[in-house]
């Protein structure tokens, strides 16, 4: 368990489909997350539990988290 | 690794542009706009009741939530102003295996293609409804519909809206509509449950979905942003029937009901065609 831990999960932001609601901003449980501008960026990856809470409530199809 | 089943399920993202026509995104809806959301819950649970993209026809009639049918890579009709739910009952009807999805709004569902919306329910055609309510007409610049809570804003109730407002589920049910349910875009897990299960439903299910539209009831409404709107209409505006239960009327308040509201058995429209059919042709046989 403590290997898999340690991998960080991979976020892809869609720069084109984001349209900077900040909606997966707000709701992650652990603010990962945060806005550049009009578009999101990663801010605190390690702190990322793969709930995939910002992929679910993203209105359009622009960000995902792979393992 | 022995991760556990849930986990791995969970960090495997969906792919939903295999349910999109390739080259359309980034869509026409605004910044935060929850209709994103609904159309992102209702292909999970196409693709977990497995309908395949040709058996499968969505018809929707004009308004921001309308704008669904351009996205969906499945046979479409963008039809007229509240008219989806006619041209739906007639692609049904003349085809009863197309599994068929109208998409609508408040405004197209409640008002404008309110008498259509009751007739479909009435024939209990196997149909799927999606209300996507967010209690304005967004398309078209603001004005309050008939699911606008009284006393809020719109560009066309400035001072408040002094009109009560429709319960879409309510309107489902008396008119007759066999499975009837509530839930939010905030609440997009649960969303995605109740729509596979009004997928599944045979007859006609209606489900209402608040979502939100930031740019025009948010604002006129005093909302600071998308989640505080989703926040304040979609969580804290709704519990689940189950919670309700527990709870008097004064304490559940404005709160909107969560969860499947109506369910019921009659027979279907299609299936009462057919079985004329069937009975008329073996007595022409027999005579
Ligand atoms: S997967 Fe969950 S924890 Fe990771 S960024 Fe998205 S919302 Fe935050
Ligand atoms: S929810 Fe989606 S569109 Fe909104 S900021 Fe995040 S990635 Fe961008
Ligand atoms: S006007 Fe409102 S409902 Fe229409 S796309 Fe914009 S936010 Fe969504």
């Amino acid at each position: 368990m403590a290997e898999a831990e340690k991998k960080l999960p991979r976020i892809e932001i869609d720069a084109v489909r984001c349209k900077g609601c900040s909606i997966c901003v707000d709701f992650c449980p652990t603010k990962v997350l945060i806005m550049k501008g009009t578009i999101v960026a990663v801010d605190n990856l390690a702190a990322c539990t793969r709930c995939q809470l910002c992929d679910l409530r993203c209105p359009d199809f622009a960000i995902r988290v792979f393992d | 690794m022995a991760v556990p089943a849930a986990k791995q399920r969970l960090s495997v993202p969906f792919d939903y542009d295999k349910y999109l026509r390739p080259g359309k995104l980034p869509h026409i809806w605004c910044p935060g706009c929850g209709h994103g959301i609904v159309l992102k819950s209702l292909l999970r649970a196409i693709d977990k009741i497995g309908w395949e993209k040709d058996n499968l026809c969505m018809v929707s009639g004009i308004g921001c939530s309308s704008r669904t049918t351009g996205y969906v890579d499945c046979n479409t009709v963008h039809s007229l102003h509240g008219r989806a739910f006619a041209f739906a009952t007639g692609i049904k009807f003349s085809k009863p295996e197309l599994n068929t999805i109208v998409i609508s709004g408040d405004g197209d569902a409640m008002a404008i293609g309110g008498n259509h919306f009751i007739h479909l329910c009435r024939r209990n055609i196997d149909i799927t409804v999606l209300v996507y309510s967010n209690a304005i007409y967004g398309m078209t610049g603001g004005q309050y519909s008939p699911t606008t809570p009284a006393g809020s804003y719109a560009t066309t109730s400035r001072y408040g809206n002094i009109e009560p407002p429709f319960d879409p589920c309510e309107m489902a049910k008396a008119a007759g509509a066999t499975f009837v349910a509530r839930s939010t875009a905030y609440h997009t897990k649960e969303l995605e449950k109740i729509l596979l299960q009004a997928l599944e439903h045979k007859g006609t299910s209606v489900v209402d979905i608040i979502d939100s539209c930031p740019i025009y009831y948010g604002r006129m409404n005093k909302f600071k942003s998308a989640s505080h709107m989703m926040n304040g209409l979609e969580k804290d505006g709704t519990i689940t029937v189950a919670q309700a239960a527990k709870l008097t009327p004064e304490e559940i308040g404005g709160r909107q009901l969560r969860g499947i509201l109506h369910q019921a058995e009659r027979p279907e429209y299609c299936e009462n065609y057919d079985n004329i059919i069937v009975k008329q042709a073996t007595a022409t046989k027999g005579a």
